[in-house]
């Protein structure tokens, strides 16, 4: 397996008039061929400038990416170019994503038409091809996206995000606005797209049933910052940042006999604005000690693959 | 291996085929079938195509010249020899009304036309590009816009000075603010808008992200400004010359002929009524078709 996806100390601060937000702030992570990685965490917490950070379309304001080990960080045009016909992205809101007035067929065939690469001819087969793949029927030729109901126009989505033959695709959260029973449809299309296409997605999302059904490595983001990555399996058989543990702790339990106790949170979410030293997350954790609010805790490898950031990680859970 | 081939060559019969069947419908086409619908959007165009051809026909449709003075038939109310009666001088109001349809067609058109061209093009750029761009542009036009339009028009014609062209042009330069806010308005609830950042992630040019996604969806505003606009015009091309700055006598014009008649609004009221029934009727028309063209832009309201 090689490493398709790869972050560095990945950065994106946003200027604001009361100081630097820093929305991503020093994210290292990586995508191998053919997986997912679900990236989870509360609003706010900054996955979606993740994924738009990777994809270039923030700039990012430090740290490093790859791209099949080539150094994207810096691109000129070509470069851009280059890096958009091999990653794609679906966006959350399949209402406010597709532009009113392009039909089903000329919304498909827009990212075609840029590349440039193919006749009319060729497109319009790629496009009826498309709608095949997604699941589009053939009547919905000529439709506008208004006419069609949610499910539907996200697979307008997907198919657009396909149409280059990308290899990677960032999801942000492209269930979320749709019904839970459509919700299963759209997952299980990505699901196949990827087995079929050996596609590799990065998946953003806050809901967990949906990360645990679609992902192969789960990374647990808050204030801008990884606090917990490992295979989503082992995940979720057990948190070890008392972050994810209270995240997880959300997860309704299908079961009457054991039910966890449910961690409630207190506290708000302290400022992403010029954030101070320090665990970021000791202000709401029920285990801080003196040295959370001090020292920034490392990302350590707590067992093979399995990396958490906390200074009590091992007397928590050990 | 021929079998692939077969499949191949089936498809792309196959995409033939469905681009013929959902051959698309021209985008007019379309436009003017929705159109079509609004039942008072109709009428008014058929109003102001029967204007139009007025103005164009002016020649032979009034049976007398604009200017043929015949003092022995002074003030004579409508009767059959002249249609709408005569004024102080003698001349026939149809026929006035209708070479006034000519000015008054031009004006409100070609000044409109100035003020969008100018307005469009200004609130565009300060819509899409924002920040020190916005704000240079929409200070500079608030300054024009805190000075009273009719004001505005009246000292912008009195320094250019009198004359059909000057009308315009005060006229025209009078609806730019207005013009350039609308357009400003609608382009930048566009660029916020999450399909221009899916045309960013498909490597979409700033050309095309304007042409085909920023304007086409905030067109309908500015079109129902423009519509509007023309009407304004006319309007303010008739006040104009109601106060004597815009078209000069002899020159038929209807605010003009408002202004001349209002001497004798008492005695003889088919000076005024006509021309104002003719402005009443251009400007009505003009603000419907608007609001039809508006709706039948807009795919989301279809049916």
């Amino acid at each position: 397996m090689s490493v398709l996806v790869e972050a560095k100390e990945l950065k994106k601060y946003f200027e604001t008039k009361s100081g630097t937000l820093h929305a991503v702030d020093g994210i290292t992570c990586s995508i191998e061929e053919g997986k997912t990685l679900g990236v989870v965490g509360e609003s706010g917490c900054g996955k979606s400038t993740l994924g738009r950070t990777v994809l270039h379309l923030l700039e990012s304001t430090g740290g490093q990416l790859f791209f099949q080990g080539k150094d994207v960080t810096r691109l000129d045009r070509h470069g851009l170019r280059e890096l958009r016909s091999k990653a794609q992205m679906i966006f959350q809101d399949p209402y406010s994503s597709l532009n009113p007035r392009m039909t089903v067929s000329q919304l498909i065939a827009e990212p075609l038409k840029i590349e440039g690469k193919l006749s009319k001819k060729e497109i319009n087969e790629k496009v009826l091809e498309l709608m095949d793949t997604v699941g589009l029927a053939e009547r919905l030729y000529n439709t506008f996206p208004h006419e069609l109901d949610g499910g539907r126009r996200q697979r307008i989505g997907v198919a657009k995000a396909l149409a280059v033959n990308p290899q990677f695709i960032v999801c942000d959260e492209p269930v979320s606005a749709l019904d839970v029973s459509i919700q299963a449809q759209i997952l299980n299309l990505l699901k196949d797209l990827q087995e079929k296409r050996n596609l590799t997605y990065m998946f953003i999302t806050h809901d967990l049933s949906v990360v645990k059904y679609i992902s192969h490595d789960i990374m647990v983001m808050y204030l801008g910052q990884m606090v917990e990555k490992g295979p989503a399996k082992e995940i979720f058989q057990q948190t070890i940042h008392p972050y994810t543990k209270a995240l997880f702790s959300a997860l309704p339990q299908p079961s009457i006999h054991n039910r966890q106790e449910r961690i409630i949170l207190k506290g708000e979410l302290s400022s992403p604005i010029n954030p101070k030293p320090g665990c970021r997350f000791a202000k709401r954790c029920i285990y801080a000690q003196e040295a959370c609010f001090v020292d920034t805790p490392e990302l350590v490898e707590y067992s093979p693959n399995h990396m958490v950031a906390c200074h009590r990680a091992r007397e928590i859970n050990g | 291996m021929a079998e692939e081939k077969n499949r191949q060559v089936s498809s792309a019969v196959r995409a033939e085929d469905v681009m013929r069947k959902y051959k698309k419908q021209s985008r007019l086409g379309m436009i003017w079938r929705q159109y079509r619908k609004n039942a008072l959007s109709m009428f008014s165009l058929a109003l102001i195509l029967i204007l139009a051809a007025m103005a164009l026909g002016a020649d032979w449709i009034a049976p007398y010249g604009a200017t043929e003075q015949n003092i022995s038939d002074r003030f004579m109310g409508p009767c059959a020899a002249h249609l709408f009666g005569t004024d102080g001088l003698g001349r026939d109001i149809f026929s006035r009304v209708v070479y006034g349809a000519r000015v008054s067609m031009i004006v409100g058109f070609i000044s409109t036309g100035v003020s969008a061209f100018f307005g469009i093009i200004l609130g565009s750029i300060a819509g899409f590009c924002g920040g020190w761009i916005d704000n240079v542009i929409m200070r500079v036009l608030d300054v024009f816009m805190a000075i009273p339009n009719m004001l505005m028009a009246m000292v912008l014609s009195a320094t250019l000075g009198t004359g059909m062209i000057n009308c315009m042009l005060a006229v025209g330069i009078t609806g730019i603010p207005n013009m350039a806010r609308v357009a400003r308005a609608s382009v930048m609830t566009q660029r916020n808008q999450e399909y221009i950042e899916s045309a960013r992630s498909n490597n979409a040019g700033n050309g095309r992200i304007i042409f085909r996604y920023v304007l086409p969806n905030a067109l309908s505003p500015i079109f129902v400004a423009v519509a509007s606009g023309i009407a304004n015009a006319i309007t303010v091309a008739a006040s104009l010359s109601f106060i004597g700055l815009g078209i000069q006598p002899p020159n038929p014009e209807w605010g003009a002929m408002l202004s001349a008649g209002r001497e004798y609004i008492m005695e003889y009221p088919w000076l005024c009524i006509f021309p104002g029934i003719a402005i009443l009727i251009t400007v009505f028309s003009l603000n419907n078709i608007g609001d039809g063209l508006r709706d039948a832009l807009d795919p989301r309201l279809k049916n």
